[in-house]
């Protein structure tokens, strides 16, 4: 706003940086060292710093891709990128929580401000749509959740985490309890788009703005996991039992039609959405292993997956914009138009696949481990087998920029979004290399 | 830092190769080839002198599953890794004198596939080795994707998904493995030690897994229906690395990594697999009589020749291993020259179909020499590398069981009836309008056939270096395979 008053528009993402720059530096002054703040409705600790960093990472590479993202549209680009500033602002309190007030607050900032944002192309009929999509059926998804919420008040008589722990751990656990996390486990699957709460995330992916889709499949999900790992670990781990079995027919479900959903798709955008899905089955079949404690390898397989996608949302953003298509044949014969961005790309799409050496294959060989560690065999096989479903996927985006016939449009890129994609691309071989930078940091 | 050096060298040349340019590419490419041969040859010196200790390399890597940069060379990974580096600069060597595309990128790859090779033979850690497993699948793929025939897409696709099913099985197995073995490792030591502390309920499908993986990779029918396409479908490098190198990986793993971890498993699962092998033999046998085409009928009769030797390994005795170890050396040399001959045939006629060539012998005696030989080698006549092998398989297979070395013994007779026919179909006879206008070899064509020719003669009359090399590994094999 102070920018855009003063007519400061050019040094508004560097300023944005700077800022998140001195952020980062001071959420890690937090490590090892728990702290509480506003009568202990959040709780400061490894968890949330290291989540919290891997956010303001994330949100840094994007917003250095947004400085030419809008250049055509910069009227408004201070209010986007604010915006999109309150929605990281909201992952952070989704990660540090500790009353349930609190993990309604940092689910509402986050989400709303991406139902703005989903819609923000306002002359476009698709952004229209997916912004209305998402709005609706996200409020619905949090009323679900503020009536969890509600429930479990009663059952228990407090919003804290430590005290409703406390009352699971005593027995005794009253049916409104158990009807309250059951909605509350609705609410989140929805959040996370698992299986069968994921219709609202192809049309949404799809129809919005693709930096905002960027921001949304790294981003968000990796909040909502956060926020549903934090929840049901701090809180509800004694009563897992009951919803072992719930759990693992989502996580098969949500595995299995990721995968074979995403193979007949022809926008990139919708195909990255049903990865996407399959990429939360994965990160589910680490949150019911939770009781051997996955929060590390869920870390790691995050950060893999949100460095991969948003060196592959660097590319296609540049791609979409040179054709003005976003459907897979847009990047044919990009091997030959540009053997650089090909070359990213295919990169990308080979992590996101999970072929060693890239962090892609690390982090699911370390969810499978945890998972196998905590007995969920089955499932892992499940995983395993679908694993390949989602080779060829990837693959048909590799094919389409190496065998198929290009037109004559160019495609370049300028300098920021080149040393995004090669961060991101450096990023995903030193991580395949040397996991253990990012591993057991908690 | 022996290991360490053999290992990286290969990396390095790619990355060089790539910033030298297309002109200059595949030269380059040749020159730290050839290199890294004489290192390989010095490794074997030192070897000779003081044995494998020399070679071991061991770092710590990611802690927790544990998994540690843990390289080894003992006699049987010299043998893999020095056939490895020699087939290498021949590969690049056949393809000086033919336009390449983009040929900066071609020779980098297939730099970058030795480096991933090489990784898979010096690895002493599972999870190590399984990802150098992976890795050499990155590079054949856009190899034969780029630079391949005209059906290739669909082709490549289908090997790509096929052998990456069977990688993702074995990673299972590997998980399975680690969490059942008491030392809770994947260093390949620990898993031998304890091998038969896993209870062999948990060996028998752990067998299956890792099985899958390796018969996919050989291929052993009925797992084979991606090889004949694939070997069609790449250009000629990319089918020289597929066969001559890629599917040791393969045949290699089984002595490694599957007989002395899973011995239970292969006592009670291995009776199927050899007969599945000898199946494939016959089969494989068969179907390269009824083929025209060339490069089809050399990857049917590779699928023959690879079904012996996996059979020999699952026959469990001395000579059936170190049948399979010379069996190994002997046809990734000569299944090189065979494609290699194809390729020139093709490159001067334009076509592979046998019917429709003939009396080659009259216009490239040279030629006709060449091919002569390799092809003796691959039907496996006495005095070249193929019989030595054959006859040690045959040998090892006869003592495990009669019947099954009868039917694995047809391989000599059918390999010599599409053999000798085909050779009989293109070479002689009458030369017609598509072959009149053979050129005689090229400098670099005769280079690579006449040093092809050399070793299929002298590794047959002189097979002993192999032996030595490759027996205290096989006996520590035998070891761990036989205990119960």
């Amino acid at each position: 706003m102070v920018v855009e008053i003063l007519d400061l528009r050019k040094i508004l993402v560097p300023m944005i940086i700077l800022g998140l720059a001195t952020i980062f530096y001071f959420n890690l002054e937090d490590w090892n060292h728990v702290q509480f703040f506003y009568n202990n409705m959040i709780r400061v600790d490894n968890f949330s710093v290291a989540f919290s960093g891997l956010a303001i990472v994330l949100s840094v590479l994007i917003f250095v891709l947004s400085a030419d993202f809008y250049k055509e549209d910069s009227r408004h680009i201070s209010d986007y990128l604010a915006i999109l500033i309150f929605a990281l602002c909201g992952a952070i309190v989704m990660f540090s929580f500790w009353n349930m007030a609190m993990l309604f607050l940092g689910i509402e900032i986050l989400s709303i401000s991406l139902y703005i944002m989903a819609g923000s192309k306002r002359f476009d009929v698709k952004s229209n749509e997916a912004g209305f999509k998402y709005f609706l059926m996200g409020s619905f998804a949090s009323g679900f959740l503020l009536f969890g919420i509600a429930l479990i008040y009663g059952a228990t008589g407090s919003f804290h985490l430590a005290n409703i722990a406390t009352y699971v751990s005593l027995g005794h656990i009253s049916p409104m309890f158990y009807v309250g996390m059951m909605m509350m486990l609705v609410a989140m699957l929805f959040k996370v788009a698992a299986v069968p709460f994921h219709f609202w995330s192809p049309d949404v992916y799809e129809g919005a703005p693709a930096l905002v889709t960027a921001y949304m499949s790294t981003l968000v999900k990796i909040a909502a996991f956060g926020a549903f790992y934090r929840l049901f670990y701090v809180t509800f781990i004694s009563t897992f039992d009951s919803i072992n079995l719930i759990l693992a027919i989502v996580t098969a479900a949500t595995i299995i039609l990721g995968n074979v959903t995403a193979l007949s798709q022809l926008n990139f955008k919708r195909l990255l959405a049903y990865s996407g899905i399959s990429h939360a089955g994965y990160l589910m079949l680490g949150l019911i292993s939770m009781k051997g404690g996955t929060a590390n390898a869920m870390f790691f397989y995050s950060a893999g997956y949100a460095i991969a996608t948003i060196g592959a949302f660097a590319v296609a953003i540049l791609v979409f914009k040179a054709m003005k298509n976003e459907n897979i044949e847009a990047f044919n014969g990009l091997g030959k138009k540009n053997p650089m961005l090909a070359a990213a790309l295919t990169l990308s799409m080979l992590s996101l696949a999970g072929i060693p050496p890239f962090v892609g294959f690390l982090g699911k060989y370390y969810i499978f481990s945890e998972a196998i560690r905590n007995g969920q065999i089955t499932l892992t096989f499940i995983a395993l087998l679908n694993s390949i479903v989602g080779v060829y996927y990837y693959f048909k985006v590799i094919l389409a920029m190496y065998t198929k016939e290009a037109n004559e449009t160019e495609v370049s890129g300028t300098v920021s979004y080149y040393v995004i994609i090669s961060i991101c691309l450096l990023l995903s071989i030193a991580l395949g290399l040397f996991p253990d930078m990012l591993m057991h940091l908690f | 830092m022996m290991t360490l050096l053999i290992l990286f060298f290969p990396l390095v040349a790619s990355l060089l190769v790539l910033f030298s340019g297309n002109k200059l590419a595949s030269k380059v490419a040749l020159f730290f080839s050839v290199i890294e041969l004489a290192i390989t040859f010095y490794a074997y010196l030192i070897y000779k002198q003081s044995g494998a200790e020399s070679f071991y390399y061991f770092k710590e890597w990611i802690a927790d599953p544990k998994i540690s940069f843990h390289l080894g060379m003992d006699g049987l990974s010299l043998l893999m890794v020095l056939l490895t580096n020699f087939l290498t600069p021949i590969i690049i060597l056949s393809a000086f004198n033919r336009t390449i595309e983009n040929a900066k990128g071609y020779f980098a790859l297939i730099t970058f596939m030795q480096f991933a090779l090489i990784g898979v033979f010096v690895a002493y850690d599972g999870l190590l080795y399984y990802i150098f497993w992976e890795l050499a699948l990155i590079p054949i793929y856009f190899i034969a994707l780029r630079w391949g025939g005209p059906n290739r897409v669909n082709v490549t696709l289908k090997f790509f998904i096929y052998t990456l099913a069977g990688s993702l099985l074995m990673l299972f197995g590997f998980i399975m493995l680690y969490y059942y073995n008491p030392s809770h490792s994947f260093d390949i030591r620990d898993l031998y030690a304890n091998a038969s502390k896993v209870c062999s309920c948990n060996q028998s499908w752990l067998f299956w897994l890792f099985f899958a993986a390796f018969a996919i990779k050989i291929p052993i029918v009925p797992f084979h229906t991606w090889q004949a396409d694939t070997y069609k479908e790449a250009p000629t490098q990319g089918t020289m690395l597929l066969a001559g190198i890629m599917l040791k990986m393969g045949t290699y793993s089984l002595l490694r990594w599957l007989v002395p971890i899973v011995p239970a498993g292969v006592a009670e699962w291995g009776p199927y697999a050899i007969v599945l092998c000898v199946v494939g033999i016959v089969y494989a046998s068969v179907i390269a009589i009824m083929q025209k085409d060339l490069k089809k009928l050399f990857a049917y009769s590779s699928v023959a020749h690879v079904g012996l030797i996996s059979a020999g390994i699952f026959a469990l005795n001395m000579q059936g291993l170190q049948g399979s170890v010379v069996q190994m050396l002997a046809h990734g040399v000569n299944v090189v020259g065979l494609f290699f001959c194809a390729d020139i045939i093709f490159n001067r006629t334009k076509s592979l179909n046998v019917d429709g060539l003939g009396g080659i012998r009259n216009v490239a005696p040279k030629f006709n020499t060449m091919f002569m030989i390799v092809v003796l080698g691959s039907v496996a006549l006495p005095l070249t590398n193929g019989f030595i092998g054959e006859f040690l398989l045959l040998f090892g297979v006869y003592e495990y069981n009669t019947w099954l070395s009868v039917f694995a013994g047809l391989t000599i007779i059918l390999g010599a009836v599409y053999m000798l026919r085909m050779f009989q179909n293109v070479m002689l006879g009458n030369t017609n309008e598509t072959t009149s206008v053979f050129a005689d070899l090229k400098w670099n064509e005769t280079l690579v056939l006449g040093i092809l020719a050399i070793v299929i003669i002298v590794m047959g009359v002189y097979p002993k270096p192999v032996f030595e090399l490759a027996e205290p590994a096989l006996k520590l094999i035998l070891n761990n395979a036989l205990i119960k």
